[in-house]
């Protein structure tokens, strides 16, 4: 842990399932303390899940002088959670439709999908190098994709 | 946090019981192997339950996927049991509900194999 305020926490992880985890982890627990229900946090867990798997694995490529950081915050609007790459970036156009006829049966090219459906907002941003994809989920409002 | 595969034959079906979570690395990979491993052993129809399995990310998707076809490049059968409703939801949300053959019950998911 690199730095904490009153609400938000920021971590800079190694480019690892491990570090995966941790983040899939403190967003379970930054949900449940926020009071949603069982199945938002489930959403919100994967989608912070994803969007780490692809910093480290698309992004980062695991490679073990890149790092992650993941930053959580509850504004008491919303969820706000921010997960940067030291990658190549990521042009969120070119990416395939995962529901495309064409393309549902490959076998990757889900996770930004996902991240998108249980999501109320997500943004891209370039760092040159790297990728912030920042992640948004309003309190009290109705289930993304429900 | 890992998976858990036990694998049995029924009337010539082989049914792997999944537990746990099938996720980027250790589920992922499991998976994979077990399916590889039983169509090097000529076992091709083969029945995924995954009542016991609580979550699946984007990579375990993308492996039931290429397991469902692996089996079928080879002429087998591949089905999924007993989904738990995350994992259906999941598979309602990328289309994929539709490409898989799922059963709810054992005996007629073994019942609706082609048998020999």
């Amino acid at each position: 842990m690199t730095g904490q305020q009153a609400s938000r926490v920021t971590y800079t992880l190694d480019s690892s399932l491990d570090s995966v985890n941790k983040v899939e982890q403190t967003a379970e627990q930054m949900a449940r303390k926020a009071g949603v229900d069982e199945d938002e946090i489930f959403r919100i867990s994967m989608a912070v899940r994803e969007a780490a798997v692809n910093a480290v694995l698309h992004g980062n490529a695991y490679d073990p002088d890149k790092r992650m950081t993941a930053s959580f915050e509850n504004t008491g609007a919303s969820l706000v959670i921010r997960i940067t790459d030291e990658g190549k970036g990521l042009d969120p156009a070119t990416l395939p439709d995962p529901l495309a006829p064409e393309n549902l049966l490959r076998g990757s090219g889900r996770g930004i999908f996902l991240i998108r459906s249980f999501m109320d907002e997500v943004h891209f941003r370039q760092l040159h190098p790297g990728t912030e994809l920042t992640l948004i989920k309003h309190l009290g409002a109705a289930p993304a994709g429900a | 946090m890992s998976m858990k595969i036990s694998t049995r034959q029924v009337d010539g079906i082989t049914i792997l019981d999944l537990s746990g979570r099938i996720t980027l690395g250790e589920g992922s990979v499991q998976l994979r192997d077990s399916v590889r491993d039983l169509l090097g052993k000529g076992q091709k129809k083969i029945l995924l339950n995954l009542g016991d399995v609580n979550y699946i990310d984007s990579s375990g998707i993308g492996e039931l996927v290429s397991a469902y076809t692996t089996v079928r490049n080879q002429g087998g059968e591949l089905k999924l049991l007993n989904l738990t409703r995350k994992v259906h939801d999941l598979l309602q949300i990328t289309k994929l509900y539709t490409v898989f053959d799922i059963k709810d019950d054992e005996a007629s998911a073994i019942a609706s194999y082609a048998h020999a």
